[in-house]
């Protein structure tokens, strides 16, 4: 079949399932026996039927030309999004065996496509990104004044917590417990300075965080003082220093940079969750630039955020990136082609040159934790109970984090090796190497780590 | 590039860091001179109980702060590569061609179904993944693709929780799944399994003399396997070679060997081995001397038994009267025959049993009147000793692999006593349908379902090739609707299901499909049935779908 070269792989349809149940009830749909009618167009638009326990069956369309990524639509019931049928649709579809042949679209899913690609050009122009500031600039302003205001009490107490609590000792934290400091990031929280709580959060978590945590503890407290200070004196600090800082204390940023357009690589996608919220974060390599950005999108907690883009695939389209923190997250814009499979992998480098910029990258954000990088030939190398990624000519080397030790994608990646030479991306920074995509040496795909 | 400074080793203990730092030594002067330490055990005890020299003029708290911050984005800013360790020794290559990629796909697709992924709970119309997986890897052995690497780590989790599925993963996985194993404790039994995975030197004599004379006990009876599939008697001469002294136990599992490949050439062993020390070997030798017709101890054993068995035409019907023998001599003992019995057997039909068991069947023939098989099994047996006697003839017809014996036992499939509890039980009718061919088989657990329904036939269905051939696969599905007509629920036939699922033929999906519909409920049918029933035939539909695919995806042999 011709287009087997833009059909996407399983796992890359896999990836945008909502929660494992969904994958494993997906992946038994992925075969022909539930589905009739289907069909697919050149325009990125998949249809099909699909028998379900009822007497009609469900009409599942998916429309993967949309530029915020897939969309969907299942006449079924589920909450669930994809559903099931939407994945066990996209698989059949992936398999490429026949069963999806390229035809017209049925009426039925014809009349959705039509509706929804006129829609999105609509909303877009309603919620673009100046419109609520253009409505009444004078009031906007204000509120922003307020909200500074604000912060800036919340940052002076702190600084006044930070210093009492140096006065007494660190020592003395660990008996304290967690409660001291839930109650401080509860009063950030009032002071609508969310970056402020969410530091003051995790400096609970650490006392309980294994062996050498003091000195965690006092480079976070300071740290942590350091965004104070550069709150209080944001005026003095140079422009981009300053982004940074509104950015880091939690202050709303809007994509503001040039454009960039390029082929982009996904290089990752993960996401993480607290009781609160989900937190998806999507590195892109642009395949022309050069450049490594990252998508950020949230979700309410147990449901995942949007959008979802498989490893491996490259999207033609522009991203804006934010101001501050050394220009790493970014928007997605306008995409130009729907996301395809592409043979794109980014260049290597060696670990002193990996940890050369994350130093580097310290400069314009000294509260960063890590930075993206390739790794070129690297052996996954077990030291100990550890593992470390070793450069394969020079004696160098670089430990993966304790957290991705413990990941099953681990052991993906020291398969995938074999005790030969990988490339792997990833995020390096003071805790190690956490490796999220894998290449092997010769010809293959990218095998995504987390 | 960095280049690498002086190493100014600090000391730094219960430091989380574990990528070693470069000690850039600070200016004299700026704020950095405080050693970090220093920093760290003033922030720990409290600027209160240890006031730092350095905080002259200035709140102390705030100055520790400040020197802090820079001291961390420094320390983070200078971070070096730590030494790399010793490289693991590379994987040994793996010369199988990769799996083509649907057949990867299909593979990871697999081994995602496992236990405790899923939503669990009932299964529903969709199909149970693990169950085909045993399938997928006989299908890729014979095919002898290599799998993907990256796949590894789940066939290694799969194999570590199925202990059955070991063999066929540890095949598939090939040589670099064994060196993972070596790096993850999880997957010692990876290790264990394969014995090195080194090929046996079956070719070359002088190595197969070194390894029998040197080695260990398992490499000794694997090389002794290997060697007697290929060269019955030179595994046989091997072993002749040492035999006398090798211990007890192992001699039994040496012997156990030779029942690959058995030929007359083994009886003068054989016949040594009869006067061995171990009684378990010496029933060993004797059993497989009577698996050799034409063996004198199988003369023996005919005398015996044919002594004990004959026609009695006395009464105008021809009756078999049993006499079975009085004693068990020491020449009996000889011949493998155990003096005792079991609690609650009779001393004289226990050595009937032997007796008959080891005789050749083709005595039978001419002992009784020049009956064929058939004939003499549907003779009457006088004074109820018909069950002792069709018992040991039907060990006899499995250990001699005889089909002519094993039909006439068997019976019509049909015949009423087929489907309950007669002289020949359900587990002994499986043993006899495995001597005969794959078709006669299938023909024959098609006709008893026709007869007797599926609730008696799981186990039989057990012995049947896959996929069944058209007539067992068209009984099964035609007994599957007569119990859903009968208004039953389907998981009363769960497991004949589930082996539907795996064995029926992919090809009768079509004539499956009427099935898949919800019919009207009778009115005696319990309630819902028709709804589950069509839920289980369309998991059955979707699983040879399935399975038709899996094997497209892998290629024809």
């Amino acid at each position: 079949m011709t287009e087997q070269g833009v059909r996407w792989t399983a796992e890359q349809v896999l990836a945008l399932a909502p929660d494992a149940a969904s994958r494993s009830a997906g992946s038994k749909l992925g075969a022909a026996g539930p589905w009739s009618e289907a069909g697919s167009s050149d325009e990125g638009t998949v249809w099909g039927l699909c028998k379900g326990s009822g007497s009609r069956p469900y009409q599942t369309v998916v429309d993967l030309a949309d530029t915020a990524g897939p969309a969907y639509q299942c006449s079924c019931p589920s909450r669930k999004f994809p559903c099931k049928h939407a994945l066990g649709l996209l698989l059949l579809w992936a398999g490429g065996d026949g069963t999806v042949p390229r035809g017209p679209a049925p009426d039925w899913a014809e009349q959705w496509i039509k509706r929804r690609r006129h829609r999105p050009r609509e909303q877009r122009q309603a919620t673009g990104p100046d419109s609520p500031r253009t409505a009444d600039p004078e009031a906007a302003r204000r509120r922003a004044e307020r909200r500074a205001e604000r912060i800036t009490a919340g940052a002076a107490e702190l600084e006044q917590r930070l210093t009492d609590l140096l006065r007494g000792g660190l020592a003395t934290a660990d008996r304290d417990g967690y409660g001291m400091w839930e109650e401080t990031a509860a009063r950030m929280v009032d002071a609508q300075a969310p970056g402020l709580a969410a530091r003051v959060r995790e400096l609970g978590a650490i006392p309980s965080s294994g062996p050498g945590w003091p000195v965690r503890l006092v480079e976070e407290c300071a740290l942590l003082h350091l965004l104070d200070q550069g709150w209080l004196r944001r005026e003095r600090l140079p422009d981009g220093l300053a982004a940074t800082v509104r950015s880091r204390v939690g202050l709303p940023g809007s994509p503001g940079g040039p454009s960039v357009r390029d082929r982009w690589l996904v290089l990752a996608q993960y996401d993480t969750s607290d009781s609160r919220l989900t937190t998806r974060r999507i590195w892109l390599h642009g395949a022309d630039s050069g450049r490594t950005v990252l998508l950020l999108s949230y979700g309410a907690a147990g449901r995942a955020p949007e959008p979802a883009l498989p490893v491996g695939l490259a999207l033609e389209a522009e991203v804006s990136v934010y101001p501050g923190a050394g220009h790493l997250r970014a928007a997605l814009g306008e995409q130009f082609a729907p996301a395809a499979p592409a043979g794109i992998r980014p260049p290597g480098m060696t670990t002193p040159q990996a940890l050369a910029r994350y130093g580097r990258a310290l400069r314009d954000d000294p509260w960063l934790d890590s930075f993206p990088v390739t790794l070129g030939r690297v052996v996954p190398t077990p030291v100990g109970d550890s593992w470390q990624l070793a450069d394969a000519e020079g004696g160098t080397a670089v430990p993966l984090t304790p957290s991705a030790g413990a990941r099953p994608g681990l052991w993906r990646l020291v398969a995938l090796s074999g005790g030969a030479p990988v490339t792997v991306f990833g995020e390096c920074g003071h805790r190690g190497f956490n490796p999220l995509t894998a290449w092997p040496e010769g010809a293959g795909e990218a095998v995504p780590l987390c | 590039m960095l280049t690498t400074p002086k190493r100014r080793t600090t000391d730094r203990e219960g430091t989380d860091m574990r990528v070693t730092e470069r000690a850039t030594p600070a200016a004299p002067g700026s704020p950095s001179a405080v050693p970090w330490e220093e920093l760290v055990t003033v922030a720990l005890l409290g600027t209160d109980r240890r006031a730092p020299s350095w905080a002259s003029g200035r709140e102390a708290p705030a100055a520790l702060l400040d020197l802090a911050a820079v001291e961390t984005v420094r320390r983070r800013a200078g971070l070096r590569p730590a030494p790399a360790g010793p490289r693991p020794e590379p994987a040994a290559p793996d010369p199988r061609p990769p799996l083509p990629p649907a057949a990867a796909r299909r593979l990871a697709l697999l081994l995602s179904d496992r236990p405790g992924t899923g939503s669990g709970g009932r299964r529903g119309s969709a199909p149970d993944l693990m169950e085909l997986l045993p399938q997928w890897l006989a299908l890729a052995n014979a095919r002898g693709f290599a799998p993907p690497p990256e796949a590894l780590p789940a066939l290694l989790d799969a194999a570590r929780g199925r202990t059955d599925l070991r063999p066929a993963v540890l095949a598939f996985a090939g040589p670099r799944a064994l060196w993972l194993a070596r790096l993850n404790p999880d997957w010692r039994f990876a290790l264990r399994s394969a014995p090195g995975g080194a090929e046996l030197p079956t070719e070359d004599p002088g190595r197969v003399q070194h390894l029998w004379e040197q080695g260990l006990f398992a490499e000794r009876v694997a090389l002794l396997g290997a060697l007697r599939a290929r060269q019955p008697a030179a595994a046989r001469e091997l072993l002749a070679g040492t035999w006398a002294n090798e211990r007890a136990e192992d001699r039994l599992m040496f012997l156990d060997s030779l029942r690959t490949g058995l030929e007359p050439a083994d009886e003068p062993f054989l016949e040594q081995a009869l006067s061995d020390r171990s009684r378990n070997v010496r029933a060993t030798a004797a059993e497989l001397l009577s698996s050799l017709p034409g063996s004198a101890l199988a003369g023996r054993m005919a005398a015996r038994a044919a002594a004990c068995v004959a026609v009695d035409r006395t009464p105008g019907e021809p009756t078999l009267v049993v006499e079975p023998p009085h004693e068990c001599d020491p020449g009996m003992e000889r011949d493998g025959v155990a003096a005792t019995p079991p609690t609650g057997r009779g001393e004289r039909s226990w050595w009937l049993g032997q007796l008959v068991e080891a005789a050749p069947l083709a005595i039978w023939t001419g002992r009784l009147g020049g009956r064929t098989p058939t004939e003499i099994v549907a003779l009457p047996v006088a004074d109820d000793w018909r069950d002792e006697l069709h018992a040991a003839w039907c060990r006899a017809a499995v250990r001699q692999r005889d089909p002519c014996w094993s039909r006439a036992l068997l019976g019509p499939p049909s015949a009423p006593e087929a489907g309950g509890p007669g002289a020949v039980s359900l587990a002994e009718r499986a043993k006899l349908l495995s001597t005969l061919g794959a078709a006669e088989r299938a023909e024959w657990v098609a006709g008893f379902i026709a007869t007797h329904g599926l609730s008696e036939a799981f186990q039989l269905l057990g012995v049947c090739a896959v996929p069944w051939a058209a007539p067992l696969g068209r009984a099964v599905v035609d007994a599957l609707n007569i119990a859903r007509d009968a208004g039953s629920y389907p998981w009363s036939f769960s497991g004949v299901m589930g082996l539907a699922e795996r064995c029926l033929d992919p090809a009768e999906t079509d004539r499956l499909a009427a099935l898949t519909a919800i019919p009207d409920e009778p009115e005696d049918a319990s309630p819902g049935a028709g709804g589950y029933w069509a839920e289980a035939f369309q998991r059955l539909t979707t699983t040879l779908r399935l399975r038709a695919a899996m094997r497209e995806e892998l290629g024809e042999p």
